[in-house]
């Protein structure tokens, strides 16, 4: 399970988040949704545990897994290494086994710079997947991409979280998005941010 | 290539020119005229001995020089307080001439081995942590972020995502390093040892043999144009692979 109450978190003097109090199972497809620059961003560090300057208490499994808006991948290492340095537990084949799942095992010893934009991405997915993460974090993993590209990256994330099932927490700005793949809706609203009142998802 | 090759020949041919011109051997001497007094030197056994004296210095100089400053230099691209601190420091030590510190190496330390080294090494620090305190503060921090939330083990993050950011900027240092090092350590031979190109260049400058002074000077330029050619090249072109990929 995943607790996250923030009591407040500030930069300097700007309050950005207070009194935000939730909770999640694994199987639970979360979506943050708000308007840009009002702090989604700022909880999923702190959810991520990449940022631990605020007040409050976040309890999370060990297991955890962030895709970025960026697929921030390691240029310099190959596609595979790019699997198998953040999972050193993993052998090759299931690491290899984890790039044919989003398509691109064929590409295993080429560097992230020889792929394309789209296959970039996959493999940004299959480096979060591979773990089999606990936890799955995600941060507008679709935002600038074209509409076909963003409807199969969309789709595949589907099919590996009904898969693996973490418990998973994803920002985004899109209702859309956040309908066909959450379970859940928290909208983050004021200044400093809070949770809005809970709708349920249809997705 | 071609080019490097009609360069080279054409410094050669401006030197046989301003040769004929002087008409005075003992000024300057023909190139062809290097190679006799060269022979009876590495005949001799003395050229590769001082060669070797020399070239170990540099070495020794290079190591730590590289070693300290590469360690101050992350730890000033990456803590600010740290940086706040030593950056008066490094700004005098940058602009403190290299005389200065080596005679001064010789009056506190006596002169030795242990002198000649440190006043080297002294000279050269500032110069590398500047260079790799820039690489340090263009670190990715995405990348960084990335392997915080996978748990990736400091060894794996220091080799494989920090290493491979500081490479270009490590080359750079060592380039520049080497080339700077080896000038200085002449410098610290010529005032304070017994033997060394530089010690070699002193006397041979006490006797104006001027042909004496150029074979053992052209020499040592050979030793580091190798050392450029089949060590630091190399490296360079391996570490960059994967931009050209």
């Amino acid at each position: 399970m995943t607790r996250i109450d923030v009591n407040r978190k500030a930069f300097g003097r700007d309050e950005v988040l207070c009194d935000i109090h939730f909770s999640f199972e694994p199987g639970e497809i979360v979506a943050l949704l708000g308007p840009s620059g009002i702090g989604k961003s700022t909880l999923l560090r702190l959810v991520a545990g990449t940022d631990t300057d605020f007040d409050g208490q976040i309890k999370r499994p060990d297991a955890i897994a962030m895709v970025f808006q960026e697929p921030t991948l390691i240029p310099w290492r190959s596609v595979l290494d790019n699997i198998l340095l953040p999972h050193p537990a993993l052998d090759v084949k299931t690491a290899l086994q984890a790039l044919e799942r989003v398509g691109i095992d064929m590409k295993a010893e080429l560097f992230p710079g020889q792929l394309s934009v789209g296959q970039q991405r996959r493999l940004s997915l299959a480096r979060a997947f591979a773990g089999s993460p606990e936890l799955l974090i995600m941060d507008e993993p679709f935002v600038s991409l074209d509409g076909r590209t963003a409807d199969d990256m969309l789709s595949l994330t589907e099919e590996l979280i009904r898969d693996i099932r973490p418990a998973t927490l994803f920002v985004t700005h899109s209702p859309t998005e956040a309908d066909r793949l959450a379970t859940r809706i928290l909208t983050l609203a004021g200044k400093p941010a809070t949770l809005a009142p809970e709708r349920e998802a249809s997705g | 290539m071609k080019t490097r090759i009609l360069s080279i020949v054409s410094l050669l041919a401006l030197w046989v020119v301003a040769a004929w011109l002087t008409a005075d051997a003992q000024i300057l001497p023909q190139p062809w005229a290097l190679l006799k007094p060269f022979w009876t030197e590495t005949a001799s056994g003395e050229l590769p001995h001082h060669l070797a004296v020399t070239s170990l210095r540099v070495v020794w100089a290079f190591a730590l020089a590289m070693a300290i400053g590469t360690t101050l230099g992350v730890l000033m691209g990456l803590v600010p307080a740290f940086d706040r601190w030593l950056d008066p420091w490094l700004v005098i030590f940058l602009n403190l001439p290299a005389l200065v510190l080596i005679v001064l190496c010789y009056l506190w330390i006596g002169l030795n081995e242990t002198a000649a080294i440190i006043a080297v090494t002294l000279n050269k620090i500032p110069n590398v942590t500047t260079i790799i305190r820039e690489g340090a503060r263009s670190l990715d921090g995405n990348l960084r972020a990335m392997a915080q939330v996978f748990r990736m083990s400091r060894m794996v993050y220091l080799r494989h995502i920090i290493l491979p950011q500081l490479a270009p900027y490590i080359t750079g240092a060592a380039r520049s390093g080497i080339a700077v090092i080896w000038k200085i350590v002449l410098v610290v031979e010529f005032l304070g040892r017994s033997d060394g190109i530089g010690f070699q260049i002193h006397l041979y400058f006490q006797l104006f043999d001027v042909a004496m002074v150029l074979v053992y000077s052209l020499s040592f330029i050979a030793v580091m144009l190798l050392v450029e050619w089949l060590i630091l090249q190399p490296w360079e072109r391996r570490v960059r692979a994967w931009r050209t990929a």
